[in-house]
């Protein structure tokens, strides 16, 4: 395999594209990204083949009938919903590379077919009835206070044992 | 995100971030990060390609089982497109031809919202 040749990092820091990015649009004053020293750590306590997944997710989920206006409309509050129930996620606002994909198929960001199959096969226990909605919430308070709790909260009801994050 | 995986597992459930920005999970810092170097909007692989997707999945299941320490990150072998790298400076692409429309665009935001709040 021959190596490649780049005179700057492969990997596209989205920190910097999107300080530039919304400094363009004449916003001013950077977003400020959360930073830490350390992460904690919890460890498998069972094989996996006897666990629970759960999937959380960024994308959201629209009432019937919503009409978007501006991006303080839309619902960035915690959701739980069943795993039958997909029809009504959303990612059109979300800023994604619309210019280079779309999400039309759901297991591109919420693999549920992918755990079920897993679960079939054995790999996992089981799959959680339901799914774990965490819009992107840009006040740190607010997720850490508020949001996080609330999906926690609903994992430990549903007696989930490894969660899946999948932001989008 | 990276803040809510960061909580579920500080309260004892094990967590595994699979996404593609890779720079903003591991400034914050989560205990184990799959990461898929795609343009975002499908980090569990492309569309329509479960092969993909279910190795995508497998390894994130397996970091669950193997690490041993925060802040494990994993990169999936996948790329994108072994032709065409300039997706990376296509996204959210500033320069001067169109730094002109992207001010506009900022200026209009900012007075619908100010129009719609005055509602």
């Amino acid at each position: 395999m021959s190596p490649q040749q780049r005179t700057h990092r492969s990997f596209v820091s989205y920190i910097d594209k999107s300080r530039r990015y919304y400094n363009a649009h004449g916003y001013d004053t950077p977003y400020q990204w959360a930073t830490h020293n350390e992460a904690p750590f919890t460890p498998l306590t069972k094989p996996l083949s006897q666990c629970k997944v759960g999937l959380v997710t960024t994308s959201y989920f629209l009432p019937e009938g919503f009409v978007y206006r501006i991006p303080s409309d839309l619902p960035r509050l915690p959701y739980v919903e069943s795993i039958h129930a997909t029809d009504n996620l959303n990612n059109e606002h979300l800023s994604w590379a619309k210019d280079e994909t779309h999400t039309n198929d759901r297991e591109t960001f919420l693999p549920l077919a992918r755990l079920q199959q897993a679960a079939e096969d054995g790999r996992i226990g089981s799959v959680s009835d339901r799914f774990y909605g965490l819009p992107t919430q840009f006040s740190h308070r607010q997720t850490l206070r508020r949001d996080a709790p609330r999906v926690l909260n609903w994992l430990q009801e549903d007696d989930v044992d490894v969660a899946l994050l999948v932001p989008l | 995100m990276s803040l809510g995986a960061r909580h579920i597992e500080q309260a004892g459930i094990p967590t595994v971030v699979v996404g593609s920005a890779r720079d903003i999970v591991e400034e914050c810092g989560v205990p184990r990060f799959l990461f898929v170097d795609f343009p975002l909007g499908n980090p569990c692989g492309k569309p329509y390609d479960v092969e993909m997707q279910t190795s995508i999945v497998d390894l994130a299941l397996e970091l669950v089982e193997k690490a041993f320490v925060p802040r494990t990150t994993v990169q999936a072998p996948f790329v994108w497109d072994d032709q065409d790298d300039n997706w990376r400076d296509r996204f959210m692409h500033v320069g001067d031809d169109n730094r002109a429309a992207l001010a506009e665009a900022g200026a209009k935001r900012r007075e619908l919202q100010e129009q719609l709040r005055g509602n």
